[in-house]
């Protein structure tokens, strides 16, 4: 697959325009909205960047959960900040989307209407004040490894927005880690409710990077594009690696009796995951799927109100100025 | 004033006036005195508006003492299929850079 040309839509007078788009890939050239680029890679950069977008806007619910409950008020500052960063954040590359010609509103439409995917670990609930903790450091971290790896893509507005994301993501994981440590030394149903957290969410957590690369149908495509520089597979053992040492450094356990270090690879090795599992909450049968939904609708009718004022408030400046 | 504005349905399949409001261009002046960059963009209504919206998203943790937001549709840029001829008159001229000049041995510090 990899010596023929992925795109097939294209006309074929393209064929050499795409030679020479690839080889300023090749170059390590930075892709920008006025280039040339084939029509598959910008509809495959607008999927995969608006499911980015859609999925720190869909992020802000599990979290927005514990803001009223926070258990003190600096826990409570750190989470308000928090989830407006995840608001930015979304917003940063909702922003870099639209540079490919598509409409912030038609994106937007949707994520509302059920079309557009997210990150399947937002469909998880977040039972306790634990699970907040463990998506600092487990999901936050993830996305630092996913996002890392992004900074360096092929489409300049998509690598910026990434670049400007992964200075603020630090702080969601620290703050994560930071109560998971602090449950951790505590009492003894502190340390329970943060091992339960731990054990829920390990494995959706793997999952957030994808699929196997064998199973991947976009991997290929989107690694030639240099859009993505490692495989599912390579990020999913990045964290891995990294998270191991970090769960020990404050006595918690991971979930997974195969969890092992070889020596020879430097790599620790894992259990296989439910992928069963997956592909039933990517297709919109996880715990809190629709209650997701509902939610991202409600909040968007009710603002309704706000736009139409703004607008209005527009429109009144603009003739008082005409007046004027 | 919103120049997009059409007739569509909400959520709940009524009928709304909702629109997407304008786009524009943030750039930011970071503290230590360098020139304004450009960030990204937001949508607004009004300027004011997008100054602010561009403040919330983009200037969070003190990354600019100045903002300026400005319409997209008011920015002409160079585009790519001119590059080559368009900058041709700043590419072919060595002689602008000091590197092009020599300077006798031993002169160290120039």
């Amino acid at each position: 697959m990899a010596s023929q040309p992925v795109w097939s839509d294209s006309q074929p007078e393209d064929a050499a325009k795409t030679a020479e788009f690839e080889a300023r890939i090749a170059r390590g050239e930075t892709i920008e909205p006025k280039d040339w680029m084939p029509e598959r890679y910008r509809k495959q950069l607008i999927r995969m960047m608006s499911q980015h977008a859609h999925s720190e806007i869909v992020g802000m619910l599990p979290e927005g959960n514990w803001i009223t409950r926070a258990p003190n008020l600096r826990r409570k500052m750190a989470l308000i900040a928090k989830v407006q960063d995840e608001a930015g954040h979304g917003l940063y590359i909702y922003c870099g989307t639209e540079t490919l010609g598509v409409d912030r509103h038609e994106l937007i439409g949707q994520l509302l209407n059920g079309t557009a995917k997210y990150s399947s670990i937002f469909n998880y609930p977040t039972l306790t004040w634990a699970d907040i903790g463990c998506i600092g450091w487990f999901v936050d971290g993830a996305a630092i490894v996913n996002q890392t790896m992004l900074a360096k893509a092929s489409y300049g507005p998509y690598a910026r927005a990434m670049v400007r994301i992964c200075k603020e993501e630090n702080f969601h994981k620290r703050q994560g880690y930071e109560i998971m440590a602090t449950l951790a030394a505590g009492t003894p149903e502190q340390r329970a409710m943060a091992q339960d957290a731990v054990n829920r969410w390990w494995w959706p957590s793997l999952m957030m990077f994808g699929p196997h690369d064998s199973d991947s149908p976009n991997s290929d495509e989107l690694r030639r594009w240099g859009v993505k520089k490692k495989s599912n597979d390579e990020l999913r053992q990045r964290f891995v690696n990294l998270t191991v040492a970090q769960a020990k450094a404050i006595d918690l356990t991971l979930p997974d009796p195969d969890l092992e270090y070889d020596e020879a690879t430097e790599n620790w090795r894992f259990g296989e995951i439910d992928w069963a599992e997956f592909w039933r909450v990517v297709k919109g049968d996880g715990p809190c799927n629709r209650e997701r939904l509902a939610a991202r609708r409600q909040a968007h009718d009710d603002g309704e109100w706000v736009r139409v004022a703004a607008a209005a408030y527009a429109a009144k400046q603009q003739r008082s100025s005409e007046a004027a | 004033m919103p120049d997009s504005r059409d007739n569509k349905t909400n959520t709940n399949g009524v009928q709304t006036t909702d629109s997407q409001w304008p786009l524009w261009e943030v750039f930011l002046q970071p503290p230590n005195g360098a020139a304004h960059e450009h960030a990204g963009s937001v949508h607004a209504v009004t300027a004011e508006q997008a100054l602010e919206n561009a403040r919330d998203v983009y200037a969070r943790r003190g990354e600019a003492v100045s903002i300026w937001v400005v319409p997209s549709s008011a920015i002409t840029a160079s585009t790519p299929d001119d590059m080559g001829p368009f900058f041709d008159p700043g590419n072919d001229k060595p002689y602008r850079h000091p590197q092009f000049y020599k300077v006798p041995r031993g002169v160290r510090v120039f």
